[in-house]
């Protein structure tokens, strides 16, 4: 067991926040770039892409860099950090995930290569308005008609799919779910873009018999595959989240040791440096979690499961340090003209975009009885018997 | 001891609710039930119905409108009005300084505010907090000098609610300086908001709503008579407010209004194919709520039946600590109904998502401005421990 990054991985996090610093060091920076479409800046991920970032998990053949989780969750937890607009996990790992995954050699080319080099941004289209969090798609219909599949329902809320260049999309084919890859301007295709609580940007997207491309070879459930991306975003999010965290309980911290009240600064208030405390509690139980999970997904282990921990953790521990951040600042914290706020409605979207807190609780519910003690480097998450 | 309302107090109750969901007009309680900004005009319209029928107000004496009740029939009163969606009388008039004034207003003040300030054909804004003086209230430092008849006032006022929106407003300024304690020195001055050397500046909060403002004073003019009270006696009045404004912010009936509203949500919301209204870890999480918000609304009840003799009881503390904490609960617990529809925020037409799950993040981001103001709930635990429990 070991929890130290090595030296390239090392490498990685200070390339990456390098160049996020200087985007975003200042969250005046931020807030300009959400005010305008398409929500994140394309200059910031043209040099993500050059750095190798967007590349980064998919196989070198494919035009990736050929890393795995940990690395994935390095990005994650710097993007979290100063809260940066740019959908890696939406677009890297989310969609492209899936294209490696279930992708044919040449989809797999033809789509990966040009998102790791910047010049595609990729959306999964997935969640259906009225379903939670589901591996299957229900509301949009795939009909094979004289040798190419068009698509038929409605995706809402889609991350970032009116900005996308190419949709991944999910439907019914049979009684199972298939993935199709739809571009950006296919007939039939409506998108209706809007701003999300936290900066980021969202869209209906409303599929009329529009044309697609069947994503792999067959029309085999994918589900499975759908769920496994999902779980790997779910432990990225939760790097994501402990970066957030981070910051969050770094800027109260310095702000209790600076806001003068009743003639001192805040913490001289036990009652504030505790609670303070125990925000640093959440976030460290939070971070040995995420970077547990992105261990058991780089060695091949649960990675569903470990995508559950980790969402439970980081939703309680997100809810507890985004509520505490905004309560210890007073009335600044809920302004939008000063960061903290936006830490807690980002903390708030990662709950909900792939299973809060209590979804992730009751999915781990139903298998406690399965085994007699819980043990995180053993069974089930190595795979071993 | 009693449990049930007697058949008179069964009436009222009646009486109430019939007034409130058929004398105020529909269009302004679906925006306040579907959780939408209030409109002024919204706000005005309503407290006008209310206090031509002698609604607005109950609480003053009852030569300035009130109506002498009990304080079970307040709380009757403003429950009902939650649970109708009606926009409560705007607290900073109904609450905050129309109450000041009748207690310590002289006669000319209270025959030129009070029915205005009822009717609330004056808007009030409460000019109290400072950049450097948040919980610390007693530190601030807007100054006013007296030069003839004519008070001059200098200095900042920040996070004024609604002052976009106020004809006039009630402010804290210190008229002593040279007072040994920080408590004694300040005094209370009204005056118009189109004074010349006001100035006001938006703020936005997370939630992209513009509800507070920074007010600033350049050698504004305040005619001496605009004085409330004594001079150098504001602490006392603003202690006063501040117990009336706690009163109010339980809000146990707007609580419950947001849980019935969870609960028909869930109803319609599928999680695997069933409504959510079947899932245990929900009902129970919803079964706590409500046992929480019972045992508050039966301390509030205990609370006001206590309080007569006009002395805030000691448990109004708690209140405040914990009737924020339930309203931000519920807000939170409709955000994880919307779930994933959460995210569609600020959506509008070309949107699937119903509009009540497009409101619930924003609002929930807002409401966690109902543990930070009116003293926060760290100085209302402060106050439990300190005044409460002598620790
Ligand atoms: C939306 C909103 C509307 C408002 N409307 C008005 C208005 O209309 N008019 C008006 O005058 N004011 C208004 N206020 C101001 C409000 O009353 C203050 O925000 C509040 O008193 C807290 O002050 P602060 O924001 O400066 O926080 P601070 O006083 O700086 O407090 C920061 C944190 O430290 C804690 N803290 C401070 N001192 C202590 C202590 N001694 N012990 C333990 N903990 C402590 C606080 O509880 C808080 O958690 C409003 C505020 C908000 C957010």
């Amino acid at each position: 067991m070991d929890f130290q990054y090595d030296s390239e991985q090392n490498d990685l996090r200070e390339a990456v926040r390098g160049l996020l610093q200087r985007a975003y060091g200042d969250p005046e920076a931020r807030r300009r770039t959400v005010a305008t479409d398409p929500g994140f800046d394309e200059k910031t991920w043209a040099r993500l892409a050059e750095m190798g970032v967007l590349g980064l998990p998919f196989a070198e053949d494919d035009g990736g860099m050929g890393a795995g989780p940990i690395e994935v969750g390095i990005v994650a937890e710097e993007i979290g950090r100063v809260l940066a607009p740019e959908p890696f996990v939406e677009a890297v790992v989310l969609a492209g995930g899936l294209v490696a995954a279930v992708g044919t050699a040449a989809q797999r080319q033809a789509v990966l290569g040009p998102l790791s080099e910047g010049a595609s941004v990729l959306a999964l289209a997935h969640a259906e308005p009225g379903t939670r969090w589901s591996p299957s798609a229900s509301g949009v219909t795939a009909t094979e008609d004289g040798g190419t599949w068009r698509l038929t329902g409605v995706k809402e809320p889609v991350l970032n799919g009116a900005r996308a260049d190419v949709l991944v999309v999910s439907a019914v084919v049979g009684d199972g779910t298939a993935l199709f890859l739809v571009r950006g301007d296919a007939e039939g295709l409506t998108r209706t873009g809007y701003r999300t609580h936290d900066g980021g940007r969202a869209a209906n997207v409303t599929l009329t018999g529009t044309p697609a491309e069947l994503l792999g070879a067959g029309t085999a459930d994918r589900s499975a595959d759908v769920e496994r991306a999902q779980a790997l975003a779910r432990i990225a999010y939760g790097n994501e989240a402990v970066g957030a965290m981070e910051t969050a309980l770094r800027t109260t911290a310095e702000y209790l040791k600076t806001r003068k009240q009743f003639g001192v600064t805040l913490n001289r208030f036990q009652a504030l440096t505790f609670r303070a405390a125990d925000m640093y509690v959440s976030v460290e139980l939070a971070r040995s979690t995420a970077l547990w999970a992105s261990m058991v997904a780089d060695t091949g282990g649960d990675v569903v499961a470990a995508g559950d921990r980790v969402r439970l953790q980081t939703s309680r521990a997100g809810r507890h340090v985004g509520k505490e951040a905004i309560q210890l600042h007073g009335g600044i914290g809920v302004t939008a003209e000063y960061s903290i706020g936006h830490y807690t409605s980002r903390l708030t979207a990662i709950d909900h975009v792939l299973g809060d807190g209590d979804w992730a609780a009751a999915r781990l519910a139903e298998t406690v009885d399965s085994y007699p003690t819980v043990d995180p480097l053993g069974a089930p998450y190595t795979g071993a018997p | 001891m009693r449990l049930q309302l007697s058949p008179e107090m069964e009436a009222f109750r009646d009486e109430m609710r019939t007034f409130f969901t058929t004398q105020v007009p529909a269009e302004i309680r679906d925006t306040v039930a579907a959780r939408r900004h209030v409109g002024r005009e919204q706000y005005v319209q309503t407290q006008r119905i209310l206090n031509a029928a002698g609604l607005a107000v109950p609480h003053w004496p009852v030569e300035w409108g009130g109506r002498d009740w009990t304080p079970l029939q307040r709380h009757i009163w403003r429950e009902e009005m939650q649970l109708a969606s009606v926009p409560e009388p705007l607290a900073f008039n109904a609450s905050m300084i129309g109450p000041v004034i009748a207690a310590f207003g002289d006669q000319e003040q209270k025959e030129r505010f009070l029915p205005a300030t009822a009717n609330l054909d004056i808007w009030w804004c409460q000019g109290f907090s400072e950049p450097d003086a948040g919980s610390d209230l007693a530190s601030l430092r807007t100054t006013a000098v007296r030069d003839g008849d004519d008070w001059v006032v200098n200095g900042q006022k920040t996070w004024t609610t609604l002052g976009q929106h106020a004809d006039w407003i009630f402010c804290l300024v210190r008229t002593d300086p040279t007072a040994e304690k920080k408590q004694r020195g300040i005094s209370m001055l009204v005056f118009p908001m189109d004074s010349p050397g006001v100035t006001l500046r938006p703020i936005e909060l997370l939630d992209g709503s513009h509800e507070v403002n920074e007010v600033f004073f350049e050698d504004v003019r305040v005619p001496a008579e605009n004085l409330i009270g004594e001079e150098n006696r504001g602490w006392d009045y603003a202690k006063f407010l501040l117990g009336n404004e706690r009163v109010g912010i339980a809000r146990v009936g707007a609580t419950k209004k947001l849980i019935s509203q969870a609960k028909s949500l869930a109803r319609e919301v599928t999680a695997g194919g069933r409504p959510l209204s079947e899932d245990p870890r929900l009902t129970a999480r919803i079964a706590e709520l409500e046992n929480e918000l019972v045992a508050l609304e039966l301390t509030a009840l205990r609370v006001v039946a206590n309080s007569a003799d006009g002395k805030p009881h000691p448990a109004s503390s708690v209140l405040k600590l914990r009737g924020s904490e339930l309203q931000q609960a519920a807000t939170e617990l409709i955000v994880d109904i919307a779930g994933p529809l959460s995210l569609a925020s600020f959506a509008d037409g070309g949107s699937q998502v119903p509009d009540w799950a497009r409101v619930a993040t924003p609002e929930y981001l807002n409401y966690r401005k109902v543990s930070i103001y009116g003293g926060s709930n760290e100085v209302q635990r402060t106050i439990i421990a300190g005044t409460i429990l002598g620790l």
